[in-house]
């Protein structure tokens, strides 16, 4: 690459001095291109290629490959249709409870000084947390709340828990907010920074109350930068995996369980095809989601500049 | 413009902007609320695994070979990523500006595509030489680091001046690999820092993919033993916690030291500006 | 929060009916003092504003000026000391209610509202009825120039515009004092003349009582009734204009305003200095400085320029300002000065030329410790 940058270079220093011919221009830009043809050809076999093959897949018969609807038809029919809807319920509260404890949290600190000890322990340990996910938590939420649990040991009185309430929805939806929650934190920060000093001033010295100036400035303009960060929860939520398979064995009913159900090689063959067909609607939905978060990213930067 | 005597004055005037000094009740609440939230779950974790689970982790079976794939798998991708990601980044920033906007539409299509899905889609199409090693995991995670690397890499670039320092390291005489090698890369230390720490917590916690494949690696081996022993698959978890947070916290702390050379920004894990986003490194995997 | 309906009468200005009520407030700073930590921003700052009065605070930054409008705003508070506007003490009442007008230094506003509704935000707040807000904020769109753009967002205007909306945002409410904090430093130079003009036009007209920070001398010189200089928290010196130039308190005076060199001479005690071999009348504050050694401060019109062969100086640098051209002499010792002289009689002083600096000592001048 560097080889060809130089090439590039050099004879991009006599450019200036006589006019190319339109064939040395044509080399000359595809000769740049070549720089990223390494990353090109990765992301090409590394991701287009299986997301391809998953795209065509769900429209084929599992055993002859013929052009079919059947499967795209069982995954929004049946226990599929379940799992499609309970993961969309689940993402959806794990994207909203969290959204709004975590702006709680974020304001909370986020009106300390710079300096402030209790604002930098906050974001750390949010960075920390976000960032726990998967097994090990899994693991740390049947160590609370299992049979076995200690958190269950202390509130199995007040019969609030059914300790094997864990290993469904109810379980993964708290494993679930231990991550969210400090995700949440950390991606509305800079959006809550992103609010101008001045704006506040300039509302309290129009006689505004602390009040009306959330009701007409702060929170209008924090509106679409909290969307965004609801949407990305949203996505997180729907592509996780790992902590429910660990919980819960691979027996609730979500979307992304049931993929793995019908591909891990433990089921009756003849089914993948199915779960290419969750594949796909699964890309569907999250990259509908991507194309809104990228719209409402671009409305909040507008104002938060 | 005389003084006033000053004696009436020795009370400090309190105007409304010393209201704010001191916080409302229910911000500390809340505050107490989320660290009992977050405390808890490792509290119970530690007393639930017991010390000694701690030190029989390590001996367990086939926690050596486990725990080596993982690192093995953390290597590769690591390198892989480097290799990849530097020069092109480098690359689109200086010769290619017009597709950084694309650059970042690809770099968040791993996100829209869960792990879960391209592992589906990777055992497809993947030759079959590659489906019998487990390094084709190791290629697979060069892609879901892909997002961390790239804007890491990217915010990198952004906070220096990289045409310019170039543009003087060329007119002093010097070619592109040393150009690159003394004064873009020690530049972009930090940066590349960063995308190997998340690389690397990454492929350490990293379950969907691994145990779609099959193989064995640390996270899959705590799943696999939480028959034989919860308390030792509890330990393991919280070890393989604590190393992320050691990892996480070294990036923040050389991240806080760059930006107080820049003039004091601080430093988390994501930037939500324009369309900038770093997800997690634990769910997405 | 009372609209000021004060019987606002002021010859002329059919517009102001529209929101000028023509009559500011008197405000009275009082031994302000506040410091941040080990840092004391503001000592004890004292300072008369008269109805209707414009007053600049200039000073380089970190002086307290900005520290000081703040508490007058009501957002920040003082250690100690009290704000008067008229006759009343404001220091317990809250920024929202002080019925004071502020433009911030920049992208102060809201975002999220078109020109027309940030304008008339403050009295919205005031709970004036939509029909009336229109009304009076399109009147004050039309008195900064910018009625076509009502309906365009903050993102949509230039700098220049956009401090303009803040001005009639400012004053929509009728306020009784209206702050300025270093409403221009964020602008360019050509729009910053403009705004300059149309801020005192209109503040005049308008009658407001008016208090300005800015670090730009030009500025508040050209604006101002009355310039105040501050460094490290103090006042050291209030004076209008003209008179800041002329006859400077202090040496930071005279060196932050305009143009000074400084020549060493030698000071007796009394009333007279020796420089350039003859004895020059002392003014200003000199109490302070020791005899001996000191650095005479003399303005470029003080000093006069003659080619002379074997003179005591060498042109080093020569700049045109038009009628006037100024000339970077270097004289014997190392001493670096700069003399204006007439643009016609300068056309020979090319650099290099040997001259003869020298002083008419009849205008008294300052004195300061050596430097």
């Amino acid at each position: 690459m560097a080889e060809v940058a130089t090439a590039a270079a050099a004879p991009e220093a006599q450019a200036t001095r006589a006019r190319p011919g339109p064939l040395t221009r044509i080399v000359r830009s595809a000769l740049r291109w070549l720089g990223v043809l390494p990353f090109g050809v990765y992301v090409a076999l590394g991701l287009g290629a299986p997301t391809v093959a998953i795209a065509i897949a769900a429209f084929q018969g599992s055993n002859n490959n013929a052009a079919t609807l059947s499967n795209m038809d069982a995954a929004v029919h049946g226990t599929y249709l379940t799992g499609l809807e309970n993961s969309l319920e689940l993402s959806l509260v794990c994207a909203i409870l969290p959204g709004i404890f975590g702006l709680l949290i974020a304001y909370a600190i986020f009106t300390a000084k710079r300096g402030n000890v209790l604002r930098r322990v906050v974001i750390t340990a949010s960075g920390v947390f976000a960032n726990f996910g998967g097994v090990p938590l899994a693991f740390l939420f049947i160590a609370s709340l299992s049979t076995t649990g200690v958190v269950t040991g202390w509130i199995s009185s007040a019969h609030i828990w059914n300790p094997s309430d864990l290993y469904d929805v109810r379980g993964i939806f708290l494993a679930y907010l231990y991550f969210q929650i400090p995700l949440m934190v950390l991606i509305v920060l800079p959006a809550l920074e992103g609010l101008r000093p001045a704006w506040r001033e300039a509302a309290h010295n129009m006689g505004a109350s602390n009040w009306q100036y959330w009701r007409y400035v702060g929170g209008p303009v924090l509106f679409p930068s909290f969307l965004g960060c609801l949407l990305l929860l949203f996505g997180t939520s729907l592509s996780a995996y790992a902590t429910a398979e660990a919980l819960t064995g691979g027996t609730v009913s979500l979307i992304s369980i049931q993929i793995g159900a019908l591909l891990n090689g433990n089921v009756i063959a003849g089914q993948e095809n199915l779960g290419y067909a969750l594949g796909l609607i699964m890309i569907v939905i999250i990259a509908v989601v991507m194309i809104l978060y990228t719209f409402v990213q671009r409305r909040a930067a507008r104002w938060l500049r | 413009m005389a003084t006033v005597a000053t004696a009436e004055r020795t009370t400090p005037v309190r105007g409304p902007a010393a209201r704010r000094r001191s916080w409302p009740v229910w911000r500390w609440a809340i505050l107490l609320i989320a660290a009992v939230y977050f405390g808890i779950p490792l509290y119970a974790g530690l007393k639930f695994a017991g010390f000694k689970a701690f030190t029989q982790v390590t001996s367990y079976p086939q926690f050596g070979s486990a725990f080596a794939l993982s690192l093995r798998l953390a290597l590769i991708a690591t390198v892989l990523t480097l290799v990849l990601m530097v020069p092109t980044t480098v690359y689109v920033h200086l010769r290619l500006p017009r597709i950084r906007r694309a650059m970042e539409a690809i770099t968040i299509l791993p996100i829209v595509i869960p792990p879960i899905v391209l592992i589906i889609g990777v055992l497809k199409v993947a030759p079959g030489f590659l489906i019998s090693t487990p390094d084709l995991l190791g290629l697979e995670y060069v892609i879901l680091a892909m997002p961390f690397a790239y804007r890491s890499l990217d915010s990198g670039l952004r906070s220096f001046d990289v045409k310019t320092l170039v543009e003087a390291s060329n007119s002093l005489g010097a070619g592109w690999p040393t150009t690159l090698w003394r004064v873009v890369i020690p530049n972009l230390r930090t940066a590349i820092l960063s995308a190997t720490v998340l690389t690397v917590a990454l492929v350490l916690g990293e379950y969907t993919m691994a145990s779609l494949d099959n193989f064995q690696t640390f996270p899959v081996w705590i799943v696999n033993f939480e028959q034989n022993s919860g308390n030792v698959s509890v330990a393991a978890s919280l070890l393989a916690l604590f190393v992320t947070w050691l990892l996480l916290m070294l990036i923040v702390t050389l991240g806080s030291r760059t930006a107080r050379r820049r003039g004091g920004a601080e430093v988390t894990l994501f930037s939500v500006g324009t369309r900038q986003i770093t997800p997690t490194v634990g769910e997405a995997e | 929060m009372t609209m000021n309906a004060a019987a606002g009468t002021e010859a002329g200005g059919s517009v102001q009916s529209a929101a000028g009520t023509g009559a500011g407030a008197p405000v009275v700073l009082d031994s302000l003092s506040r410091s941040f930590g080990a840092v004391r921003a503001l000592d004890g700052l004292s300072l008369n504003i008269a109805p209707g009065e414009l007053v600049a605070l200039l000073g380089p930054s970190g002086c307290g000026k900005t520290t000081a409008l703040r508490i007058v705003a009501g957002f920040e508070y003082a250690d100690s000391g009290k704000v008067t506007v008229d006759g009343r003490d404001v220091s317990p009442v809250p920024a929202a209610k002080r019925d004071m007008g502020m433009v911030f230094q920049s992208y102060s506003l809201f975002p999220n509202m078109t020109a027309l509704d940030n304008v008339a935000f403050g009295l919205r707040m005031r709970k004036i009825g939509a029909g009336e807000r229109t009304k009076r904020a399109t009147a004050l769109l039309d008195m900064v120039g910018l009625a076509p753009q009502a309906r365009q967002y903050p993102h949509q205007l230039s700098g220049g515009q956009q401090q303009r909306v803040a001005l009639a945002r400012a004053l929509a409410i009728e306020p009784r004092v209206l702050l300025l904090d270093e409403p221009l430093s964020a602008l360019d130079a050509k729009v910053r003349l403009q705004l300059r003009e149309q801020i005192r036009t209109l503040q005049q007209r308008l009658g407001t009582t008016t208090l300005f920070v800015t670090h730009d001398q030009e500025e508040a010189l050209s604006m101002a009734d009355r310039v105040g200089v501050m460094k490290d928290g103090r006042l050291e010196q209030i004076a209008a204009p003209s008179e800041l130039y002329s006859t400077p308190a202090t040496a930071f005076v005279a060196e932050f305003v305009g143009t000074m060199s400084r020549i060493p001479g030698n000071y007796s005690g009394g009333d007279e200095v020796t420089v350039f071999g003859r004895d020059v009348p002392v003014h200003g504050e000199h109490a302070s400085v020791s005899a001996g050694e000191v650095d005479v401060l003399v303005r470029p019109e003080g000093l006069t320029v003659e080619a002379v062969a074997g003179g005591n100086g060498i042109v080093t640098d020569r700049t045109f300002l038009g009628s006037l051209t100024r000339l970077s002499v270097l004289l014997s010792g190392d001493i670096a000065v700069k003399v204006d002289k007439t643009s016609t009689a300068a056309t020979e002083l090319l650099p290099g030329t040997s001259v003869q600096v020298s002083i008419p000592g009849t205008e008294p001048v300052l004195i300061a410790e050596r430097a």
